[in-house]
């Protein structure tokens, strides 16, 4: 079994890499997920792994060579932030369209303009319809089996998708907390040696030419996407399996969303990320109090779990949204859609309202998530809501 | 080296059914430089003329491992494919040996690909960088590039009533890459195939990132007849415009040196770019061209002779 430690988010990714031991590293610093492909430098010079790290001169380059790898049937992983990401953009949507499954460890933080280090999901909720499978976490254990299980996710023969997981820039990032880390012999045997693919090696070695990257006229482009969707797709099937498989084994379960004291709650909230450790917090306060209140945090944003969120919420009466992250369309923050989009087809469904805060890192503390939750009493008692949008935090 | 005949009898790597222009240089180049490599190759290409005409789905010229992914990133993913097959070969996995190529043209090379080769050229991957240089962006309708010559008549630097042509000079970018301290660097042309395919032979047999830059003209951009494609390659480097060299370890030396230098209109007058700078107006600028041409011949004879 494993042991206790004191980790940062970084350092759990970094080990879980170490211990994941990938064919293939591509990376490029970005503060605050630098510290990542810091650490992991040292496991190549010191011989711990027998990956093959590539210094890459940018993120773009740091995906083009995962990608790369992949095709050529690599375990490929990489980790960024934030511009980095956006600086990957363009291959993102590569990446998952030739369905590579290439692991990337990503440390929210927002987007310039302005520039800022800072936690925010900009980035990442950017990224939501790259194609790519997206795995939050709350917290530093989170942070790390979800990196464990995102390469079983990946590389299942019926998902064939890269994965990207999350955790909270600085706040996470560079937080000690305690955690169980596996050992290596349980890490290497869960995530196994990975299902063969066609690749470029194979077919130079069988000599069996291969073209990968085809251009796709109208003629096949949409056939080949709607392909995609069924990967995705059957990830909302492997996702809870192997979920299962790592708490039968390791003793702590995953799905796509937690649902938090919401059996019979009247109203709650919607997080993701490590913002649901403070979310509970006001929950248990509140109970103390009598109030049935409640948290559901999202795990995996994409695949949608559309089913469970319709399931964890459709008994509440009110529900705030939290957005770590602006849409810029004015009406919600992007959480919101996809929420409010999931609850759309019920007959009875909680009144819904939005709320933006933490972005570039601004604190949001237990006060904070107390004005959403006396806003949702109010929506409560009232039986209809005042607004759809308020930001939380925020001077103005 | 093979003879030609020899070469003649290997199964070209690259084959007919692609959908490049009558006479256009790139397929010409793609298949030389295949037919010049006696391993397994794995190929890279960027976005362009010859990864749209060469791959058309569910078609592929292409009979070995080939991958597209991006433009400006053929280097960065040649790169990763030669990691993950230097991991398979430490571990025992695999013991073949297999040469790793990235093709782009000029503009996935010397514009938007030039970050991801640079940090490749760098980083020495055990790579084989081909550029087919013809001189502008021709996938998307002859536009400039940093590679067009001074003078140049694209649709991004028109010929104009006040401005003729493309107003700056190409950049070297088999200087650039020496400057990488790469152990091979060599330019060449479709029209001596020996040139050609005796650089390639030589470039795979070193172990490094080595760096192949081959003018490869252009029918409809360049533009000219289409039975010229050979000759007009040959009359880039018998003026001087294109000369022949290599660069191994640093050391410059011309592979051919022409018996007579011609003036750089004979290789003008075969094509329509240039078409403006042989009118009597504008022979200020041609003799510009011409005096360019011949420092930088001067200057390449100094540095092959040293």
């Amino acid at each position: 079994m494993g042991v206790k430690v004191a980790k940062t988010a970084n350092e759990a990714f970094a080990e879980g890499m170490r211990q994941i031991n990938p064919d293939v590293v591509a990376a490029y610093p970005i503060t605050p997920a630098t510290e990542i492909v810091q650490i992991f430098s040292q496991f190549v010079a010191d011989g711990l792994v027998k990956t093959e790290f590539v210094q890459v001169e940018s993120e773009h380059s740091a995906m083009s060579a995962c990608i790369g790898a992949s095709a050529a049937g690599a375990r490929a992983m990489t980790g960024t932030s934030s511009q980095g990401l956006a600086f990957m953009w363009e291959m993102l949507y590569i990446a998952s369209g030739l369905r590579l499954p290439i692991i990337m460890a990503v440390v929210n933080r927002a987007l310039s303009s302005p520039i800022n280090i800072h936690c925010d999901h900009s980035d990442t909720f950017g990224a939501r319809d790259s194609g790519w499978i997206q795995i939050y976490s709350e917290n530093v254990q989170e942070t790390y089996d979800n990196l464990i299980q995102g390469v079983r996710i990946a590389e299942h023969p019926e998902v064939r998708l890269p994965c990207m997981i999350m955790t909270d820039g600085f706040i996470l990032s560079h937080c000690l907390e305690t955690m169980e880390m596996l050992t290596d012999e349980e890490v290497r045997d869960f995530v196994g040696e990975p299902p063969e693919r066609e690749n470029l090696i194979k077919s130079a070695i069988e000599q069996k030419p291969i073209t990968i990257g085809a251009l796709d006229l109208p003629d096949y482009y949409f056939e080949h996407k709607r392909q995609q969707v069924e990967g995705m797709k059957n990830a909302l099937k492997v996702i809870p399996e192997i979920g299962k498989e790592f708490g039968d084994k390791f003793g702590r379960y995953y799905g796509f969303v937690e649902n938090y004291k919401l059996e019979d709650a009247d109203i709650g909230i919607v997080v993701i990320g490590s913002t649901a450790g403070t979310g509970k917090e006001v929950v248990d306060n509140l109970r103390k109090k009598g109030i049935k209140a409640g948290l559901l945090k999202i795990r995996v944003l994409r695949p949608l779990p559309v089913e469970e969120i319709k399931n964890s919420l459709k008994n509440l009466k009110v529900v705030g949204i939290m957005d770590r992250v602006e849409g810029m369309n004015t009406f919600c923050g992007p959480l919101y859609s996809e929420i409010s989009a999931s609850l759309y087809d019920l007959d009875k469904k909680p009144i819904l309202t939005n709320f933006i805060y933490g972005l570039g890192g601004r604190d949001v503390k237990i006060e904070d998530i107390n004005i959403i939750f006396d806003d949702l009493l109010k929506i409560l008692e009232k039986g209809k809501k005042e607004f759809t949008l308020k930001y939380i935090g925020v001077r103005e | 080296m093979p003879s030609l005949r020899e070469l003649a009898k290997r199964q070209s790597r690259f084959v007919s059914g692609h959908r490049l222009c009558a006479g256009c240089g790139a397929a010409i180049v793609m298949r030389h430089v295949l037919l010049a490599i006696d391993k397994p190759v794995i190929a890279s290409c960027s976005t362009g003329c010859v990864e749209v005409a060469s791959s058309i789905f569910p078609y592929s010229s292409w009979k070995i491992p080939w991958i597209h992914s991006a433009f400006e990133n053929s280097a960065a993913t040649i790169s990763g494919i030669e990691a993950a097959y230097n991991v398979f070969k430490r571990e025992g996995k695999i013991d073949k040996e297999i040469v790793f190529v990235g093709f782009g043209g000029d503009g996935g090379t010397h514009d938007i690909g030039f970050q991801a080769l640079s940090g490749a050229a760098e980083r020495g991957h055990n790579i084989l960088y081909v550029c087919y240089n013809n001189q502008a962006y021709m996938n998307t309708g002859v536009q400039r590039s940093g590679a067009t010559p001074k003078y140049s008549h694209t649709t991004t630097s028109p010929v104009g009533k006040v401005v003729p042509g493309k107003i700056q000079w190409q950049k070297n970018l088999v200087d650039i890459m020496v400057a990488h301290n790469i152990p091979y660097a060599a330019t060449s042309i479709p029209g001596r195939w020996n040139d050609l395919v005796s650089k390639v032979e030589k470039a795979v047999k070193i172990n490094g990132f080595k760096y192949i830059e081959i003018l490869s003209p252009c029918r409809l951009g360049w533009p000219h007849e289409p039975e010229l494609t050979m000759e007009i390659s040959r009359v880039a480097v018998e003026t001087c415009i294109w000369p022949l060299y290599e660069v191994v370890e640093g050391k410059y030396r011309l592979t051919y040196k022409p018996k007579e230098k011609k003036p750089v209109s004979e290789w003008f007058k075969l094509q329509g770019r240039f078409r403006h700078l042989l009118l009597p107006q504008n022979s200020s600028l041609l003799e510009e061209i011409q005096k360019e041409v011949d420092r930088r011949w001067e200057e390449l004879l100094k540095k092959s002779e040293s």
